[in-house]
């Protein structure tokens, strides 16, 4: 019953919360860098709540069960991760083996979501957003995987996110030496891409696909799959806290410091959507493959040695 | 592998005009290209043989918001050509002219710069360079009082006179934006990822220009230096010094170079002309339009804008024809997009910063099947011109 409880209110409701607030800082700080005013703090969840009360329409001849199930999909495992996350940090006692590769699992799943709706709403550009889509995850899973082990490797070995926490918090945290650092720079991309924000958005591209893989969604099912976007933009930053910054602390000056760490994150990963053009698709798989995967490699054996 | 059509239009995000491409591709690549327009035709020749020759000058105006004064400018030049030697233009009338084409082309180039910038999904570039034309319009309101379409052209001279005490403040500001310019380019000519993004995309070789008869900063990005602003020069530009610029690779971001340097260019004229502005009057009384064919062309901000008028001695052209330089430059999208993806297609079709409602002259309906689809085949059409051609010459008694 409690784990419900959790689920419901940590998986749900305050990733919910948080995320419609980040997307909210995102909204404004790119207006304000592009001279505009930006939206009123409640935009986000206006913006939901109108979608949800919109007709939901299905595209004719489109696979109907995978078209509607696709954007549940994404929600639900973004929850579970969410859920995980909060209570690794809260309890780090209550870690069990190997939930960071549940997570590492369920982080995939959003972009599984959008792969299988643009390809069941048998619409030209969904299916070429679709296939973008897939050729990203395949280019980011390897650096981002990769930049993972690094604190896995610099906390003795653990896949436990509970011990990686605590060895944080008895150590210092990891982006203080260089293997840290080298990482994060890696998972920072890597997250840009997940996130599908510019310079690494192939898979919606307005401006080329008209919103390519979500195209024929409207409705309440646009409206879960913005939600899931929105809790992603809270959720990733908040995974690359835990793993370099040593989660979030809750008391005194620890907590401004954890939370300064989480908003540099974000403003870092908006500044980069500001200031870049998209990528090709092969330009993002020979950069992922290319310049990101060496430094993964180097930041292993970096920590390897112990630094 | 399969053969999928993806379909550009013809409402699409990319566009600001309807239009209707059709890219065949196989996976991401395009191996064919089908272009459809014909949604913004407004019949403007008719409607030019229906007013009277003042009149005209503020129709051809709406032919375009962008270049809005290209066309009456080749219009009231191609009347002055049907004067000949009973129109003289004063001075300082040149000067307005040439000040007032020059800031258009600034404010065209610095929308096409934002729109490319959108284009490629970097929507800074896009507000900055929006943030700056503004100053343009600004510009425009002060010297003719109105921010678009400025109805400064008349035949034989200009509508209005610039006031003296205007000047200095168009100028401070004028230096202002050629600073935001040069951050531009820098932000352009350094930038790796549009580096990537845009070198080697939707090359347009130097014999493509020739052959599709290219025009404008399309054809200078390909090496091609035709300017007519150099090569017929009118109003005062020979009175001022400047470059044609040219650069030789003929991709997507020569274009963009292209248009970033002659910006600068163009705000060093405007400067340089209202330094050297002389006094004194600044139309020439016009009183009728003798019998006679005309034409009129000058450099628009897209190229060469061409217009021919035809008159009869009455107060109205009994022909009107504009060729507008997206005519020119439209067909060289199959060079330029085959072999591309589909990501390079949305730059790649907007770097002839394509403009369709200055190009639709012609649709053609079949009106009893209720369809919108070309009855005329080319062939047709030029069976049609040669049948025409030859009833002129029986009525002239020419063999």
């Amino acid at each position: 019953m409690t784990m419900i409880f959790y689920f419901i209110f940590f998986g749900f409701f305050v990733s919910v919360t948080a995320g419609l607030l980040i997307s909210w800082i995102d909204r404004k700080v790119t207006a304000r860098l592009q001279y505009r005013v930006g939206p009123p703090i409640l935009q986000p969840f206006t913006d939901i709540v109108k979608l949800l009360g919109k007709e939901l329409l299905l595209p004719k001849g489109a696979s109907k069960i995978t078209f509607l199930f696709s954007p549940i999909l994404g929600i639900i495992s973004i929850m579970i991760v969410t859920t995980l996350l909060w209570l690794v940090n809260i309890w780090p006692q209550k870690t069990f083996f190997g939930d960071l590769i549940v997570v590492l699992y369920f982080l995939v799943l959003p972009s599984l979501g959008i792969i299988l709706g643009g390809f069941a709403s048998r619409n030209p550009l969904a299916s070429i957003g679709a296939s973008r889509e897939m050729k990203l995850v395949m280019a980011y899973e390897l650096p981002f995987i990769l930049a993972v082990f690094v604190p896995v490797a610099k906390s003795g070995l653990s896949i436990k996110l509970g011990e990686i926490i605590s060895y944080q918090s008895a150590y210092g945290a990891f982006i203080s030496n260089w293997s840290g650092v080298l990482s994060f720079i890696v998972i920072l991309f890597c997250v840009q891409a997940k996130l599908g924000l510019v310079p690494f958005d192939m898979a919606e591209a307005e401006t080329e696909l008209a919103g390519g893989a979500l195209i024929e969604y409207s409705g309440p099912s646009l409206a879960i799959f913005k939600l899931t976007k929105a809790m992603m933009l809270f959720v990733l930053p908040y995974f690359i806290v835990i793993l370099f910054l040593g989660g979030f602390n809750f008391n005194g000056l620890a907590a401004v410091r954890s939370l300064l760490g989480f908003v540099a994150i974000i403003v870092l990963i908006i500044v980069i959507r500001n200031t870049n053009p998209r990528l090709r698709v092969d330009q993002a798989l020979r950069f992922f493959w290319g310049p990101m995967t060496i430094l993964a490699i180097l930041a292993l054996v970096l920590a390897g040695r112990g630094l | 592998m399969a053969k999928t059509i993806i379909p550009i239009g013809p409402y699409h995000p990319l566009q600001e005009e309807p239009e209707f491409f059709q890219l065949v591709v196989e996976g991401e690549k395009i191996v064919d290209a089908i272009a459809n327009i014909g949604y913004n035709h407004r019949g403007i020749e008719k409607l030019s043989e229906l007013k009277t020759f003042d009149q005209v000058a503020f129709v051809v105006e709406r032919i375009c918001g962008i270049c809005s004064t290209s066309h009456p400018l080749a219009y009231v030049r191609a009347v002055e050509d049907i004067l000949g030697n009973d129109c003289v233009v004063p001075e300082r009338a040149n000067y307005i002219r040439t000040i007032i084409a020059e800031l258009e082309r600034i404010h065209s180039h610095l929308l096409w710069i934002g729109l490319a910038g959108h284009f490629l999904g970097y929507n800074t570039v896009y507000m900055w360079a929006w943030k700056e034309r503004e100053t343009v319009l600004d510009i425009f309101e002060e010297l003719s009082g109105n921010r678009n379409n400025y109805a400064m052209m008349r035949v034989g001279g200009v509508r209005r006179d610039f006031e003296e005490k205007s000047l200095a403040g168009v100028i401070t500001r004028l230096n202002k934006l050629i600073d935001f310019v040069q951050m531009i380019k820098k932000a352009v000519l350094d930038d790796p990822v549009l580096h990537a993004r845009l070198k080697g995309v939707g090359v347009l070789t130097k014999q493509d220009c020739i052959d599709y008869c290219a025009l404008g900063p399309t054809a200078r990005a390909s090496g091609i230096a035709n300017d007519v602003r150099k090569d017929d020069p009118y109003a005062a530009y020979d009175k001022v010094k400047w470059n044609v610029i040219t650069q030789i690779e003929g991709d997507v971001f020569a274009k963009a170079v292209v248009r970033i340097l002659e910006t600068l260019e163009s705000i060093n004229i405007v400067i340089e002309c209202m330094q050297k502005m002389p006094k004194g009057p600044i139309y020439d009384n016009v009183k009728d339009i003798p019998c006679g064919e005309g034409i009129g062309h000058i450099e628009a901000p897209r190229g060469e804008c061409f217009h021919y008028v035809r008159s009869d001695g009455t107060n109205r052209p009994v022909r009107h024809k504009v060729r507008a330089p997206t005519y020119m430059n439209l067909p060289t999208y199959k060079e330029a997009l085959i072999g591309e993806t589909i990501s390079d297609a949305t730059i790649i079709l907007a770097a002839i910063d394509p403009c369709y409602c200055c190009t639709e002259r012609v649709t053609v309906i079949d009106a009893n099947n209720k369809k919108n689809k070309t009855v005329y085949s080319q062939q047709d059409l030029i069976k049609l011109s040669q049948r025409k051609t030859e009833q002129i010459r029986a009525k002239l008694g020419a063999r």
